[in-house]
């Protein structure tokens, strides 16, 4: 029954995968050909591919630089970096880029599109990179250097082994999320396939062009992944002592010190500052007549039930996976398990792309319906609520099921009494993470929103596409105060990453 | 308080016989240890009497009522068998009080009263009642666990290695809260452990399981001196195994002739003899000569590796400070009877059991080099 369940949950995130693997064998080689050999595609190819190498080596250079400065040395208020570095997470990337846009119209090139994105993501690198700083166990580090070690050897010989596996699954998120970029790589006129995508889309309906440049994102994508497990490899470092790990001594940074706090007052600046400033301008200064609070209202309403109705679904479509991860353990759970995380870790557009194919040519009666839009948003963001509801079942062994029954409590009983209150924390921070994330989410929303209802995202991508940045900012500036209290909760568990 | 009697029972998982038809009469009111190293089934046998698990064959009947086998199978719920897991498994999402009220009926459940009663029969003082489970000592959750287990008043108690993960002081406190809880309750009790000297100090009856079978049923005394076999002998406490020549009831043996204990046919055979039964005296004394190999000092005792004159190794074990230095001579003389077993009987390596140096066992050899 489980199994069942958790099957059908897997079919639906593959979805989308299956559709442009059977749509390709549809057109053939001979269409293939013509469709993906073009000038036009190696020029978007060339594009995405620069802007996520550029992206990822500049995060990685970001992330682990702040990671260190804030988990391993005495730079003064290392607390207060930390909420302010995981902070730019809460400005989702379309706004942070609508904000330098709008400020310096120049932007457009290569190297606006990689500083816009590059600020956007770093903490997806950051984020795991302190987890792990934190987690090293200073003893390691202290044989080490008993052994004859230097520091830069220490680092190198023993701290960066150990922070292999956060930085590549930061490195790996932040690709994942460069190819799967919309909005801001749209508003910065900068094309790679998510926009040329979209754009075929919008401009002629084309099916089988969109579609085929669809399959080489998905296949960049599934490269993506490949690689990364490849590099991971098989050996983890498990620790070999038991109990807690105590804090490492800081490093003296001494006369380092005021290089180091303008460092990190800059990024700040830049990733934090900027965005919020331009907002904060556009608010005040924009449009003559202030937001119109009837729309924004209305439009904060549909965002937050459409939120909560994909919360809950999705919560509830992790729950057989989740439990099937921990309580029969094994080929199949697993399967099941990474056919989720594999359909989530495809872009936006090319889910929204295949469910309306699909929606149109299967079931049009459900084309530009709610319920297609929900489960845009389960496949998407379906690992964000397995994570945390995994991690629940784990908390609930079969044990308390087993004291329970020899206290006389029934099945029905056990359920209300013992299981569901163990399980209650993670399915409501499963359900936490996805409300979120739905919040925010702009591109399978453009495609897939029935006419005439509008989100937050959608508003404020039709205001400012329309140049009407004094009317786009209320909008962004909802979104922003609704995702800050997850970066709170974000920063403080650090040990979870951003996502899974 | 009812009886247990377990007959017949059989169980496999996939195609690995774990219990191989074990029968177990528990009188009511009385406390038995299912003692046996792991793997040996016991806690398999637990979850049968328990209902957690199915039984392949074989019955089990609490009272007179048949719980399990025989075409009925009564669910765990209904059974009235009161269940300690390994480090307590207290519900975390519930208070000291909520956990011991979890198995009474809904309007008893906000009955203050009860919950300070049963926290003064485990030995917990009545102000715990709010606490979570997470912040009570292992020894504190080891008891609340057995206040919740005694609070529907169960026919029968089951506790499954409760005391394995507490610290050895916290062990001895936790060991006699708990059978001084029981016996106020006058609950019948099994106790699953792999622990010798927790199961000879607490029970009034010991089954020792070997390989899915019951070996030896009987109070701990009888265990202890009258082993059924050599295997049972070595894991229930350390041993002085010897080959011997039983002639007009006497062993001889490197260690002399040695009067037996009960009856033996002439003929080769094997002795049994504990470490404390061998006195040390001067090196020109009557007993077998020897040389001290190695001291190993305790405090309350010492075990001392001797060398016998004609090779071989034995242990002896000795109260007090006088001990001999490692090297010198010294005779072996042997109070009271040895246990005689059949010739073929398998060589049983010594086993050092006792808790309070469990983990020390060293080579002998090494010690002495």
């Amino acid at each position: 029954m489980t199994v069942a369940l958790a099957a059908c949950v897997a079919a639906l995130a593959l979805l989308p995968l299956i559709h442009i693997a059977g749509y390709t064998a549809d057109v053939g080689w001979s269409g293939v050909r013509e469709l993906v050999l073009r000038p036009r595609v190696a020029e978007l190819l060339w594009n995405t591919t620069r802007l996520a190498a550029g992206t990822v080596a500049v995060c990685a250079v970001l992330g682990v630089g702040a990671a260190w400065l804030v988990a391993r040395s005495s730079v003064p208020g290392r607390r207060t970096w930390h909420v302010l570095l995981v902070a730019p997470l809460a400005v989702p990337a379309f706004v942070n880029s609508f904000a330098w846009i709008s400020l310096l119209p120049g932007l457009d090139t290569y190297a606006g599109a990689l500083l816009v994105v590059s600020l956007s993501y770093f903490p997806f690198v950051y984020l795991p990179v302190v987890a792990a700083f934190r987690g090293l166990d200073p003893a390691l580090e202290e044989t080490a250097r008993g052994l004859g070690l230097s520091g830069w050897a220490v680092f190198r010989r023993v701290q960066l082994p150990q922070l292999r596996v956060a930085l590549l699954g930061g490195c790996l998120l932040v690709a994942l999320h460069v190819l799967a970029e919309f909005g801001a790589l749209q508003m910065l006129r900068y094309p790679t396939f998510t926009t040329a995508i979209y754009d075929q889309y919008r401009a002629t309906f084309n099916g089988p062009a969109a579609t085929m440049l669809a399959g080489v994102l998905v296949l960049l994508c599934l490269l993506l992944l490949l690689a990364e497990v490849r590099l991971r490899g098989h050996r983890g470092y498990a620790g070999t002592g038991r109990g807690a790990v105590r804090p490492a001594p800081p490093v003296r940074l001494r006369a380092l010190t005021a290089p180091a706090l303008v460092a990190l007052a800059g990024l700040v600046a830049l990733a934090l500052l900027v965005p919020l400033g331009a907002l904060a301008y556009w608010l005040a200064g924009g449009t003559p007549a202030g937001p119109d609070w009837g729309d924004l209202a209305a439009t904060t309403g549909t965002t937050l039930a459409l939120a909560a109705a994909a919360a809950a679904l999705t919560t509830a479509m992790a729950l057989p996976t989740g439990w099937l991860a921990v309580r029969a353990r094994g080929r199949t759970a697993t399967l099941l398990e990474r056919a989720t995380y594999l359909g989530s870790s495809l872009p936006g557009i090319v889910v929204a792309l295949a469910l309306v194919t699909l929606s149109i040519r299967v079931t049009p009666w459900l084309y530009q319906t709610v319920p297609v839009l929900l489960a845009a948003y389960a496949i998407l963001f379906l690992p964000r609520a397995i994570v945390p509801v995994r991690a629940a079942v784990e908390q609930s062994p079969p044990l308390y099921d087993d004291v329970a029954a020899s206290l006389g409590s029934s099945g029905v009983d056990r359920l209300r009494r013992v299981t569901l209150p163990l399980l209650a924390p993670g399915l409501g921070a499963g359900a936490a993470l996805v409300f979120l994330a739905v919040v925010t989410e702009l591109t399978a929303t453009l495609l897939l929103a029935p006419t005439g209802t509008a989100t937050l995202a959608t508003a404020f991508w039709s205001a400012s596409s329309a140049l009407a940045y004094g009317a786009a900012a209320p909008y962004a500036a909802v979104m922003v105060l609704l995702s800050a209290p997850a970066t709170v909760l974000l920063s403080r568990h650090t040990r979870r990453g951003p996502t899974p | 308080m009812s009886s247990l009697t377990v007959t017949g029972l059989t169980k496999a998982f996939g195609a690995t016989p774990v219990l191989t038809g074990v029968d177990l009469h528990v009188p009511a009111g009385g406390f038995t240890a299912l003692l046996g190293p792991s793997g040996c089934g016991k806690t398999t046998l637990l979850r049968l009497v328990a209902g957690f698990d199915e039984p392949d064959s074989g019955t089990v009947a609490v009272g007179d009522r048949v719980v399990a086998g025989a075409g009925r199978g009564v669910p765990a719920r209904q059974r009235g068998i009161g269940f300690v897991p390994q480090e307590g498994g207290l519900f975390p999402h519930l208070s000291v009080a909520g956990n011991i009220t979890f198995g009474l009926p809904r309007r008893r459940r906000a009955d203050r009263g009860r919950v300070a009663e049963l926290l003064a029969l485990v030995g917990l003082d009545a102000d715990l009642a709010d606490r979570a489970p997470h912040q009570l000592s292992g020894g504190q959750q080891q008891r609340v666990a057995l206040a919740r287990a005694l609070a529907p008043e169960p026919a029968l108690v089951l506790l499954d290695e409760p005391f394995s993960s507490l610290d050895a002081a916290l062990r001895e406190d936790t060991r006699r809260a708990v059978l001084a809880a029981l016996a106020a309750a006058g609950a019948t009790a099994v106790l699953v452990t792999h622990d010798q000297a927790e199961a000879l100090s607490m029970a009034d009856q010991v089954a020792v399981l070997r390989g899915g079978r019951l070996v030896q049923l009987t109070d701990p005394r009888t265990l202890y001196r009258r082993p059924a076999d050599l295997d049972v002998a070595a894991f229930v406490g350390e041993s002085v195994v010897l080959d011997a020549e039983i002639r007009g009831g006497r062993a001889l043996c490197v260690l002399g002739a040695l009067p037996v204990d009960g009856v033996a046919a002439d003929g080769p055979a094997r002795v049994l003899l504990r470490p404390e039964q061998l006195r040390l005296g001067p090196p020109l004394g009557a007993g077998a000569r020897a040389l001290v190999h190695a001291v190993d000092f305790y405090g309350h005792d010492s075990r001392v590796w001797l060398t016998l004159a004609g090779g071989g190794t034995v242990t002896a074990r000795l109260e007090g400070t006088q001990l001999p230095a490692v090297g010198q001579e010294v005779t072996i003389e042997v109070a009271g009877a040895a246990l005689t077993f059949p010739a073929g009987a398998r060589a049983a390596r010594p086993v050092l059991a006792d808790p309070a140096i469990s983990g020390t066992r060293r080579d002998p050899a090494a010690r002495a080099g």
